[in-house]
This record gives structure tokens, C-alpha cells and sequence, in this order.
């Protein structure tokens, strides 16, 4: 990973997602949540009956649960839900060329670098503008070979059978508000499916950005990796600050079959007045291996916790995290594990760093089922925090059942020392650039597992955050 | 050496940050150009406070006198300007910086010591380094090792004179490098400073050390002992026998009648 770059060096502005395209929608519902909304949706989509069905069932749930008074501090949410609309269509049909992608909504992704990286090293590219999916590849290829990587809609008129099959089975509609609110409104997302045996070299990457007001962005995806398959996907999210508050709650439903290896990497860059609900799960099968790289460095408050249900044996589950709160931030993240099965295996990292107002906390279950046995895991919560400020929580939950579980769980909370950073600048490193140093150093565990240009704009970020730090 | 000091340290005073515990109390001191100085004392003397002083450590507060390097006021240098200027300092405890690893390091501390606008060629860095390592009998793969993170005491201070290999200073202060070491990884250590100052005769030297046997390996030119706060004894390296002979304790109660 480049290191080396200075602050100077980096022309780059606090937050450089800040850009608004003019782009008309075609079609946008009417603000807040409503029956009405929901069959507009459906309707818009041209859907089968059931899942008309499914999103009215859905909506009954969400308005039957309590806001959640655990977690981030959801006071306000009822109002900026209020005025927001659930559902904006930016064109009328989704593009497979990026030439014919509308002019406006082709210039915001140019500023994001997408069809630049889909170029260089991506198998294939979708991107997600305010509600709905508007240009999607995938190489040759793979689409030759059976790979499908779609827009949810056409997955679900494309290959009914194989969506309805796993669709809201791997998290049902009652396991929390919010996903249950996704169910009832869910636009865009992806639908995914790797064939028995095929392996992805290069990552299949999503974008999805925000671009309108009062925006609330709920895409769903569902990946499907069949047995003994392998593949790595990769999102990134963004938006453009304005003065009202936005809302953006994805669901992801993954299920890896027999002996399938998985990566699912997000990295999260919201502007700070985004509120940012996400439920992602994954269903592993006996053998198989789910790894969640997830990268929380936007919104206003972040709550989500991505989980691995170990339900065959030998089944493994692992999640990786890196949280960053700067002032007004909230990041409340973590990681769920279940051990259903006997011989599973888990291990959870997560590193967060505090700094000015921002807060952080780490919230983990781990739970072994009775007749898991044999199962291990390992839990490991590091929180840094840069000023006497910020501040950092640590709920680590482990429920466990079975007796010969073998279970580790480490914390710690450590602050940027004096020492360390006499000991950088008294090698000629200016205090800055050494605070820096000593970020990227904490977080290298998980940053060295990214992607090479997000790592690059891990750093990059880091540095920026870091300047003037220093009281 | 009829030049200007390198050094010059006149009348310091210096206590903890914030806190009305004056340590220094008016040190005189004048280190010339390829000197090598000793200085010697008990615990709680200072010596190991002159140390940080020097290097500019923000625990410190320099409240009168002065510290010249090279004709510059010191004390009005941040630590990074400090070490751009010339002055190193070997830590006593130097410290753990995780997933950092010690090229990378040392990269970003080679490329601030050059001047402004100017780029540090990576392939000239890695063969620089390469090349420090080999004099030093290092094994390449160390420096990939992140910065102190688990090192034994003796991989610590080896870390610390590799440092000073790649940095070149003018000069050099050993905060009580001898500490924590058996008598192998002292004699390597040693053997690393003596080999950078046969290479640069120009590179002064400000050993600080509470035991003799660290002088057996690097030969001073002028042994001080310090009392106090204060410097109550300076000579040639007959002092240090002088005080192995003899203990602290004569010059303690000669620094208590001064």
C-alpha cells in the first residue's frame, strides 16, 4: 500500500462525493410511506402477484414494530422518514452499454470513476442511481458461462423459479423494522448466481449513489453462490451532502452452498447526514466459507451488523471491520455469528477509530447452538480513539450452549499516545503525517484484505481526517 | 577541535510539563564536532531528561538557558525539525507503532529529511536500506517486521541504531542504550555505533548511561557525571573508572556542597 503520500500532495476535499447531477426522474411517488407507495412500486415493476403480496405482508410488520430504542439514537427518524420519498425512477429501462446511459447520470459516475474501473480489473459493473439499477454489465465471459449478475427486477422476471426459491428465506420479514420496511419498498440491488464449480477471479462490483434530496435508497440483493463455487464482490456507496437528512436501508441475502467460498466487501461512504439501517445475512452450508469486509466511513449514523449463520458442518464465517466517527458520526457496527452446526468456525475483527464528537461502538453476538460442538470462534474489538472526545462502546454479546465450545474474545481501547508520536516526529515524520502513520498502522490488518484503490482511498481519507488533529 | 561546538548547552533549566518539579538544574555543556561524550549519574539525575530536552520530548519544558545546535536555538525547533537538522536520539524504551512496518517507516523519515519538493526514489531507499542493513549484520527480512511490535529488548535497540544508520545524524544522543541488554547484544549494539562513527568522524556522539561497562564497548573522549541537575564532574575517560572505582556516592555529596 502506497504510504508515502503527504497531506500536501492530496488536492482533495473533505468529503469529494459532494457534486449534484440535474437528472430528471421519470417517475417519483409521492413523499413517505404509504399502502399507495407500495403498489406504485410493484406496479412500476410490472411484479407477479406474490410479491405484491409479500411487500403489503412486509408493510403490515414494519408499521406493527417499535422504532428500535437500542443502538444509534433514532429520535428524529420518524420525521426525516416522513419526508422523504421511498421511491424515485431515474430512467426507464436499465442500460447493458454505458453509451446509452443518460448524460447526466453518466456524468456522475464518471466523477465516481466507475466505467474507468470496470475496465481495468471488474467482471462486471452495476450501478444504482437513486432507486433503480441503470447500467449493468458483466464480462463476456462470464455471462457465457452462465454467471448471472442482474438488476433484482430482472432476476426476479428472468429466473423466477431460482428467485422465489431463496428470496426472504434468509431472513424472514420479522427479524427487525427496518428490514421489514425494505421488503415493503425494496428498489434496485442485484441479483447474483454463481454456478456449481465456476470461480470469479476478478471481483463483480455494485455502486449505488444517492443523488436527489430527500432520497431514501432501499435496494435488496440476493446471491445465490452454488456449490463449490468462489467469487468476491465488492459495493460502494456515496452521496452529495445536503441540508436534509437521507435515508438508505439495504437489505443483502447471501446463501453459500457446499464447500463455496464467498467474500461480500461494502464500503460505506455516505454523506454525514445519512442514515444508514442495513441488515445483510448469510446462509453458509456445510464446508462453505463467508467472509463480510464491511467499511463504515460515512453517514450520520451507521447500524449494521452483518451476520453468518454456520448451519453445515465445517461451515466458516468471518467479518472484518473498520469503523470510522468523525464529529456528528455514529457508527454502531459489528457482527453476528450463529453456530447451528457441529465442527463450525468463526472469528470476528473489527477496529474502529473515534475522533473529535465521533462515537463508535462495536455490538456482537456470538451464539453456538446446542449440538454445535466442536465449534470455535474468535472475537477481537479494538477501538482507537484520537481525542478525549470521542468516545467508544463495546457490547459483545456470546450466548453458548454447547460445552466443548471453544470461544476467545479480546478488547481494547486505546488512545494515540504522546510517546508515539514523539517517537515518529522525533525521526523528522511531521505530527500530521504521523498520526496518520499510526491509523493506518491500526486498521492495517483489515485495510491489507481491501481491494488496491480502496485501500488507496482508505489512506487517503485517513490522512485528511488527520490533519489539524492534533490539539 | 578548534571549530564551534556542535553542541552548546549553557545554564539549562528544564522540569516536567506543567509541573513545578524542576529536573535540570543549570547544565553546561559543549560537545565539538566528532566528540564522543559520556555522560554518567544515578537515577533521578536528569541525565536521562537532558536526553528528551535535546530531542525535544513535549513532556518537557526548557524554563531558562539555552541549547545551540550548530549555532541554532534548539529549544525553538519542533522534534521533527530537530531531527531534519541533525539530532537523533536512541530511545531508552523506543516504542511500538503496530502495522507499521520498518521500511515503511524509515521511507517516510528518509523523505521528510529531504528538502522540500524533492522525491525519495523508492529503488534508491531499498538499496540505501539494504546496504545499512548488511553493515549492520541485520537480516533483510526485519525490516518488514511492524515498528518494535513484539521485539525482544536487544531487537528494540538494534532497531534504534539501524535508525540512526539510515537517518546520518550529526548528532547522536544514547539515551541509556546499554539498558535492558546481556552482554552479546550490548557488544552488537556497540559494535553499530562505533561502526558509524569510524564511517562519518564528523558525527558527534552524547552517550547517557548509568553503568561503566557500556564504555568498555564505545570510548568516550570526555566522561561527565551529573548530580542532581547538574554536571559536577567533567573529564577524560579516567572519570568513569574514577566512578566505578568509587561509587555515586562522592559525587553526590560533592554535587550537595557545590
Amino acid at each position: 500500500m502506497p504510504q508515502n503520500e503527504t497531506i500536501q500532495d492530496l488536492n482533495l476535499d473533505e468529503y469529494k462525493y459532494d457534486f449534484v447531477t440535474t437528472a430528471e426522474p421519470v417517475f417519483r411517488a409521492q413523499k413517505g410511506l404509504s399502502e399507495e407507495v407500495v403498489r406504485q412500486i410493484s406496479a412500476h415493476k410490472e411484479e407477479p402477484q406474490w410479491m405484491l403480496d409479500f411487500r403489503l405482508k412486509a408493510l403490515k410488520v414494519y408499521e406493527s414494530k417499535p422504532m428500535p430504542t437500542w443502538g444509534g439514537d433514532l429520535t428524529d427518524l420518524q420525521n426525516v422518514l416522513d419526508e422523504i420519498y421511498f421511491y424515485v425512477r431515474p430512467q426507464d429501462r436499465m442500460e447493458r452499454s454505458w453509451d446509452d446511459v443518460p448524460e447526466e447520470i453518466k456524468d456522475t459516475f464518471e466523477k465516481l470513476g466507475i466505467p474507468e474501473a470496470e475496465r481495468k480489473i471488474l467482471a462486471g459493473v452495476g450501478a444504482q442511481y437513486e432507486s433503480e439499477m441503470v447500467y449493468h454489465s458483466l464480462r463476456e465471459e462470464w455471462e457465457k458461462q452462465g454467471v448471472i449478475f442482474d438488476s433484482i427486477e430482472d432476476g426476479l422476471k428472468n429466473h423466477p423459479e431460482l428467485f422465489r426459491e431463496h428470496f426472504s428465506t434468509i431472513i424472514p420479514i420479522g427479524a427487525n423494522k427496518f428490514h421489514a420496511m425494505n421488503s415493503a419498498v425494496w428498489s434496485g440491488g442485484q441479483f447474483v448466481y454463481i454456478r456449481k464449480g465456476d470461480t470469479l477471479d476478478t471481483p463483480l462490483q455494485a455502486y449505488f449513489r444517492v443523488n436527489q434530496e430527500r432520497m431514501g435508497q432501499f435496494e435488496r440483493t440476493l446471491i445465490i453462490v452454488d456449490e463449490g463455487a468462489q467469487a468476491h464482490y465488492i459495493e460502494g456507496c456515496t452521496a452529495p451532502v445536503y441540508s436534509t437528512e437521507s435515508f438508505h436501508s439495504g437489505v443483502i441475502e447471501i446463501v453459500v452452498k457446499k464447500n463455496a467460498r464467498f467474500r461480500y466487501t461494502t464500503i460505506q461512504n455516505w454523506s454525514n447526514n445519512m442514515y444508514n439501517l442495513v441488515t445483510q445475512r448469510a446462509i453458509v452450508e456445510e464446508g462453505g466459507h463467508m467472509e463480510w469486509l464491511d467499511g463504515n466511513l460515512g453517514s450520520k449514523l451507521t447500524m449494521k451488523y452483518p451476520s453468518c449463520y454456520l448451519v453445515g458442518e465445517h461451515a466458516h464465517g468471518e467479518i472484518l471491520s473498520i469503523a470510522y466517527s468523525g464529529d456528528g458520526q455514529h457508527q454502531d457496527t459489528g457482527g453476528k455469528v450463529i453456530h447451528a452446526a457441529p465442527y463450525t468456525t468463526s472469528s470476528i475483527v473489527s477496529k474502529s477509530i473515534s475522533k473529535g464528537h465521533g462515537r463508535s461502538t462495536y455490538r456482537g453476538l456470538l451464539k453456538v447452538h446446542e449440538g454445535a460442538h466442536h465449534a470455535r470462534s474468535n472475537v477481537e474489538c479494538d477501538a482507537l480513539l484520537i481525542n478525549d472526545t470521542s468516545r467508544t462502546d463495546t457490547y459483545p454479546y456470546i450466548e453458548i450452549e454447547e460445552n466443548d465450545a471453544n470461544v476467545g474474545h479480546e478488547a481494547s481501547v486505546s488512545k494515540i499516545g504522546e510517546e508515539q508520536l514523539f517517537y515518529l516526529t522525533s525521526r523528522g515524520i511531521a505530527e500530521d503525517e504521523a498520526m496518520a502513520m499510526i491509523v493506518r498502522g491500526f486498521i492495517e490488518p483489515i485495510a491489507k484484505e481491501l481491494p488496491l484503490e480502496y485501500a488507496v482511498e482508505l489512506n487517503r481519507l485517513i490522512e485528511l481526517e488527520m490533519e489539524g488533529s492534533v490539539g | 577541535m578548534s571549530d564551534a561546538p556542535v553542541l552548546r548547552v549553557e545554564g539549562l533549566e528544564a522540569r516536567v510539563a506543567e509541573e513545578d518539579l524542576p529536573i535540570l538544574r543549570g547544565v553546561d555543556l559543549a560537545i565539538g564536532k566528532g566528540e564522543i561524550h559520556a555522560i554518567m549519574g544515578p537515577n533521578g539525575s536528569g541525565k536521562s531528561t537532558l536526553a528528551k530536552v535535546i530531542a525535544g520530548h513535549p513532556g518537557y519544558e526548557a524554563t531558562s538557558g539555552s541549547v545551540a545546535f550548530k549555532g541554532e536555538n534548539l529549544l525553538e525547533l519542533e522534534p521533527d525539525e530537530r531531527s531534519q537538522a541533525g539530532v537523533f536520539l536512541a530511545f531508552q524504551y523506543p516504542v511500538e507503532i503496530p502495522g507499521v512496518s520498518i521500511a515503511n517507516f524509515l521511507r517516510t523519515a528518509v523523505q521528510a529529511h529531504l528538502p522540500e519538493g524533492e522525491e525519495l526514489d523508492i529503488f534508491d531507499f531499498t538499496d540505501m536500506l539494504t546496504e545499512r542493513m548488511e553493515m549492520l549484520e541485520m537480516d533483510p527480512a526485519f525490516a518488514e517486521r511492524h515498528v518494535n511490535d513484539g521485539f525482544s529488548g536487544g531487537e528494540k535497540k538494534r532497531n534504534e541504531i539501524l535508525q540512526m544508520a539510515v537517518l546520518k545524524p550529526k548528532l547522536a544522543v544514547m539515551d541509556e542504550t546499554d539498558s535492558g541488554l546481556d552482554i552479546d547484544a550490548l557488544k552488537i549494539v556497540a559494535s553499530g555505533v562505533n561502526k558509524l562513527a569510524e564511517e562519518d568522524p564528523e558525527m558527534s556522539v552524547l552517550l547517557i548511561t548509568h553503568y561503566q561497562r557500556l564504555l568498555d564497548y564505545i570510548k568516550p573522549d570526555f566522561v561527565h557525571v551529573m548530580v542532581d541537575g547538574r554536571i559536577v564532574r567533567s573529564g577524560g575517560p579516567e572519570v568513569a573508572l574514577e566512578l566505578e572505582a568509587e561509587g555515586y556516592k562522592t559525587f553526590e555529596e560533592a554535587g550537595a556542597a557545590s
